[in-house]
């Protein structure tokens, strides 16, 4: 047995958050995501993220690996609340509305960042919509499992953004240029195989399947010395520091525009059946 | 190599199982939001499933305006 073997710890914690939940148990860390419809990325869910970071900095010492999934049944998170983010910014001059984001976007960056940075082996199980803030969720880990239906998206260009969580540098770390421009510059959703072919999703999973196969790939991972482990993250997964700050500045530039607040009235305005749809 | 009817047969099949709707209630010409009652999130299970089936790739936006089962069909025909 490893002199950091996890998988015997006798440690077991639960928390419950308004969005989240997560629990410690036999080294591995889970966190559920549920927050109706689609875990949209708003306050809400960025406090209780931030506190779900302090737990996971605390159970370094306990866990080999953390697996990030969903309950809710449409996906894995929609991404940004646009909803919250219209109401919040609507009666904001537009110094006070990119103050606004770029605070947010500061404490989003620290908590993907920090996932990104564990030392813990990170694994998303993700199915159904798996869009914006919530791919960008998902590239923040080490490995992405995928239920078969999953579907992965950009379409901040949709609205006149990029997108503002770190999805580009993380894209641009893991997967080709050119598959990039093509989910960037078409704001088009791809499927499991693209995204397989394309190198971000590890493993493809049977429909209801993803959370089985992401705790046997969690359990395998624990196997290894965590100080070894860690060392080789660290070497092979540098955050990129630089290009994840130029991304923070380039969006507060953007959403300075009047195109974009138009772009979010017209989306929170649409009540038809086509707002996943470009 | 399949025709354009082949496949606007075979998608009506695929829609009728994956939805639970009798095949003979459906016809080509049918809006499928309607027919299927679904909105954006089943409509992209459905090309998504589509996808899977015919070993195509079906980018969202050829979707776009369409909403009836020919036209959903002749998309993935230029695809084949």
């Amino acid at each position: 047995m490893h002199e950091t073997d996890v998988t015997a710890s006798k440690i077991h914690i639960f928390e419950k958050t308004k969005t989240l939940s997560w629990e410690l148990k036999g080294g591995v860390l889970e966190l559920a995501l549920h927050h109706p419809p689609c875990n949209e990325i708003g306050m809400a869910m960025l406090e209780d993220l931030e506190q779900f970071v302090e737990a996971l900095r605390a159970a370094e010492k306990d866990a080999g690996a953390l697996i990030v999934y969903s309950l809710q049944e449409a996906g894995f998170s929609a991404g940004a609340d646009l909803r919250e983010l219209y109401k919040a910014a609507a009666g904001l001059t537009t110094t006070q509305r990119v103050a606004g984001v770029r605070a947010f976007l500061e404490r989003i960056h620290s908590v993907l960042n920090a996932i990104d940075a564990s030392p813990l082996t990170t694994i998303a199980a993700v199915h159904g919509v798996t869009f914006g803030g919530g791919f960008e969720l998902a590239l923040a880990c080490d490995i992405i499992i995928a239920d078969k239906m999953a579907r992965f998206c950009f379409p901040e260009l949709r609205l006149g953004l990029i997108p503002g969580f770190g999805g580009i540098p993380r894209l641009r770390r893991d997967i080709g240029n050119a598959v990039m421009r093509d989910i960037l510059f078409t704001g088009r959703s791809i499927n499991v195989s693209k995204a397989m072919a394309a190198g971000l999703v590890s493993q493809v999973a049977a429909e209801g399947e993803v959370l089985r196969l992401a705790r046997a790939t969690a359990a395998q991972v624990c196997k290894f010395d965590r100080t070894t482990s860690g060392a080789a993250k660290r070497f092979i997964k540098p955050l990129p520091h630089e290009e994840l700050r130029r991304e923070i500045d380039l969006f507060c530039e953007l959403v300075a525009r009047p195109a974009v607040m138009e772009g979010l009235r017209k989306f929170v305005e649409n009540t038809g059946a086509h707002p996943y749809l470009p | 190599m399949r025709t354009l009817e082949q496949t606007t047969d075979e998608l009506l099949g695929l829609a009728a199982e994956y939805f639970k709707i009798p095949r003979e209630e459906l016809t080509a010409t049918d809006d499928f939001y309607k027919k299927l009652k679904i909105d954006s999130l089943r409509a992209l299970e459905l090309i998504t499933r589509l996808e899977h089936h015919f070993g195509v790739e079906l980018p969202d936006y050829e979707v776009q305006g369409v909403t009836d089962f020919r036209t959903l069909a002749s998309r993935i025909q230029s695809r084949l």
